[in-house]
């Protein structure tokens, strides 16, 4: 009978087959032992990474790129809690991650054990749900069910704390055929009433506008978003975490909204009547003050997360739904409903429309250039040419991250990875290695900035160990640009801290690591200099010294109105 | 302004600590808190009373009812619903109150659970506000010891409990059946 008997590892390993687990990204400990010893010769892959962060956002950087759940390993105290920051990240953005993390021998728990840490406890408000096991018949049950937790409903990070006594222990394994959590609720459907009622809504409208965001990207519902963007034919925004929800190329994309959005979609979402918002949550960032947002706009509300409705602004018009069923029933009873209702406000819609191209015309959202040196935005509109709208590009967050969203363009769903909720600094490299493993096929670059870039150097083993073809672009500045942006705009540009001062030779930097590397400086060289890492089959490292002190426009000062941007840079004055 | 949150929840290590951790990670304070396993012992009851502002209300129901553990949180405070709370109080008296302390604790339906030559220890249940009107009066008699159990609260509405069915997940039935006779063969 003994041959019936499994390990808790290999009962995991099992489960994560049954998962579709492909790859696992991590880093072993002592307590995971057992489990890295029958990864030994498992056909699940695992990528060992630098930093157990890391692991963390290149599960991220693999379920934003796909859809699917993304699998981190880590093991007890330190293992654990360095994946905090990834869990709180994959939390604030919905993304779809499980967490294993190893715990101390169940006897040990409480005793301050070597390498003990309560991550049961730590991890609680990080994730969406946390399991412990300390008993191996459980694991099965409670594997299938942190997958169906992770990927159903509104997504997001679930970790399984799994004592070293269970990886090791036996059992007999039964595979589990369905779980059963009969207090999680998931809201699909939609109310076919309110549905009908917010497509009466929408054609009532004026000057109707679109707002979706990562819900849209979360239900892979962007062919959904584009029929009904076209059916209404309103102009639409997307959140920086909505990006390619409809591609960048249609003409009823506008930018995105918000603190560093375009003219047009402030004015837009400031003087519209009416706000269709899909899979988005309000946040700050887009909003501006509250209390100023969007006046004259009803809202209907679209979203799977009862606790979203409601929480920032009123919703007029509710839905608690999925995206992706709800918006081709609210597409079908719009098509239904038009022939009676659409001429009524046709004129005014037209109106509308010239509205917002006149505000296009008066503030266009274009990329800044010089003769004489690199501006950033000029890079990242040389980076949307080699990408064509179809390239991976993960980004870090700050100054860069903003123009990228700006200026590069993104025609599919899936290729656009930032932490958005978070803005956790050092994503960008490891999400980049997460989304190639993902998506071998694609051209994937991390743009990151010299800040974030040094938190993730170690990842840059973690590439060659992989010959990961990606096309880092460090977008430097020499400074921790958006600090130093705020801190000239609003604290008298005294500069504290901003300055990095020191960056290393990336040449040898990426020569020591074994791969391609070089700086450009000169405007007239960066094309030629972007399309020679590209055509580079392996991993590059593109330096790319840009105007030091160029910062990030449109901005809405915090706390400000959307409509109150400061369009541009204070001209110096003539003496 | 006290809501009061009724939750029935699943009777598993950790829930408790999700409640209190959506509260106490807004900064709000509880009041009082009761949780005991329900006729149904993989369910527990809890009742909390705690320090919310209005408008933030409804969000906190929404979140405790996003909680996996959690099968239904209500607002249990402006609807039909009985609170009542036990205390304990022992009261040292002078041997010329006793009898008027046993008088009061009458008026109050307290019943008599020890009795010393120093004073009694009472019970007492009801409505918190009237609990509190009955440790004032005791109070006055001489040096008092309280303990409160926190509220317990019962909605009268007839809510239907919505409860999620079973998901097929990991194996099919046939494949994890051949499975499991392979492996005792």
């Amino acid at each position: 009978m003994s041959s019936n008997l499994l390990s808790g590892a290999k009962i995991l390993l099992n489960c994560l087959e049954r998962e579709n687990v492909e790859c696992i990204f991590g880093y072993p400990g002592g307590v995971t032992l057992p489990l890295y010893d029958a990864l030994y010769d498992h056909p699940i892959r695992h990528v060992l990474v630098r930093h157990e962060q890391n692991a963390a956002f290149a599960a991220q950087g693999y379920a934003r790129a796909t859809g699917r759940v993304g699998v981190c390993c880590a093991t007890s105290g330190p293992g654990a809690t360095n994946l905090v920051t990834g869990l709180v990240d994959a939390m604030m953005d919905s993304i779809p991650i499980v967490a294993i993390s190893g715990q101390v021998t169940s006897k040990l728990m409480g005793t301050d054990a070597f390498q003990e840490a309560d991550t049961f406890g730590i991890t609680r408000s990080a994730t969406k749900h946390n399991f412990l096991v300390k008993n191996v018949a459980e694991l099965p049950q409670v594997v299938h069910e942190a997958f169906y937790i992770a990927a159903s409903g509104r997504p997001g990070p679930v970790l399984i704390d799994i004592t070293k006594d269970v990886l090791q222990g036996q059992a007999h394994y039964t595979p589990v055929t369905e779980i059963h959590l009969p207090g999680y609720k998931v809201y699909s459907e939609g109310h076919s009433g309110q549905i009908r009622r917010a497509a009466q809504m929408i054609w009532e409208a004026e000057r109707p506008f679109v707002y979706a965001g990562g819900g849209i990207i979360a239900a892979n519902a962007s062919e959904e978003l584009r029929a009904l963007v076209e059916t209404v034919d309103a102009p639409t925004v997307l959140t920086i975490l909505g990006l390619g929800g409809i591609p960048a190329e249609h003409r009823n994309f506008i930018s995105i909204p918000g603190m560093h959005g375009s003219y047009t979609a402030n004015m837009g979402m400031t003087h519209t009547d009416l706000i269709l918002a899909l899979g988005v949550r309000f946040d700050d960032r887009v909003t501006g003050r509250l209390s100023a947002f969007a006046p004259h706009a009803k809202v209907v509300h679209v979203d799977i997360d009862p606790a979203e409705i409601g929480k920032n602004r009123h919703a007029d018009l509710p839905i608690v739904g999925d995206v992706k069923r709800v918006l081709p029933k609210l597409t079908a009873e719009l098509k239904e409903l038009a022939p009676s209702m659409k001429e009524k406000n046709a004129a005014a819609r037209q109106a509308w429309w010239e509205q917002i191209r006149a505000w296009k015309d008066e503030n266009p959202l274009v990329p800044e250039r010089s003769q004489s040196e690199i501006k950033p935005q000029h890079l990242m509109a040389e980076i949307d040419r080699l990408s064509g709208g179809r390239a991976i590009v993960a980004s870090d967050v700050g100054q860069h991250q903003m123009w990228a969203a700006q200026f590069i363009r993104f025609n599919e769903p899936r290729l656009w990875l930032n932490s958005g909720g978070l803005g956790t600094m050092g994503f960008g490299l490891p999400a980049a290695v997460g989304a190639q493993f993902a998506r071998p096929d694609k051209l994937v670059f991390a743009v990151v900035g010299d800040g974030g870039f040094q938190m993730s150097i170690p990842e840059l083993a973690t590439i060659v160990n992989h010959a990961l073809p990606i096309k880092i672009i460090v977008v430097n500045n020499g400074y921790l640009g958006m600090i130093r942006q705020w801190q000239e705009l609003f604290y008298n540009n005294r500069l504290s801290q901003a300055e990095l001062c020191s960056f290393p030779d990336v040449e040898k930097l990426a020569g020591a690591y074994g791969f391609k590397g070089r700086t450009v400086e000169k405007v007239n060289e960066l094309p030629k200099a972007l399309e020679e890492a590209v055509s580079e089959p392996g991993p590059y490292l593109l330096n790319v010294k840009v105007s030091p002190l160029e910062n990030v426009f449109p901005m809405v000062p915090a706390g400000g109105a959307i409509n109150e941007m400061v369009m541009r840079p204070p001209q110096p004055v003539e003496v | 302004m006290q809501q009061i949150i009724s939750l029935l929840m699943e009777n598993k290590p950790g829930a408790l600590m999700r409640v209190t951790g959506l509260l106490s990670q807004r900064g709000y304070n509880i009041e009082s808190l009761t949780v005991a396993r329900t006729l149904d012992p993989t369910l527990s009851r809890m009742t909390i009373t705690v320090d919310v502002e209005p408008n933030t209300r409804t969000q906190v129901i929404k979140q405790m009812n996003k909680l996996i553990n959690v099968l239904q949180a209500t607002d249990v405070t402006e609807g039909p619903a009985v609170n009542r709370e036990l205390v304990l109080v022992r009261v040292r008296t002078t041997q010329q109150n006793r009898t008027a302390v046993l008088k009061e604790a009458e008026i109050f339906q307290a019943r008599v659970v020890d009795s010393t030559l120093e004073g009694f220890a009472l019970e007492a249940t009801g409505d918190p506000e009237k609990l509190d009107e009955f440790i004032d009066v005791m109070r006055s008699y001489g040096e008092i010891e309280v303990t409160r159990s926190g509220m317990v609260s019962m909605s009268l509405d007839n809510k239907k409990l919505r409860l999620s069915p079973p998901v097929p997940r990991g194996a099919a039935p046939e494949e994890a059946l051949e499975l499991q006779n392979a492996e005792h063969q």
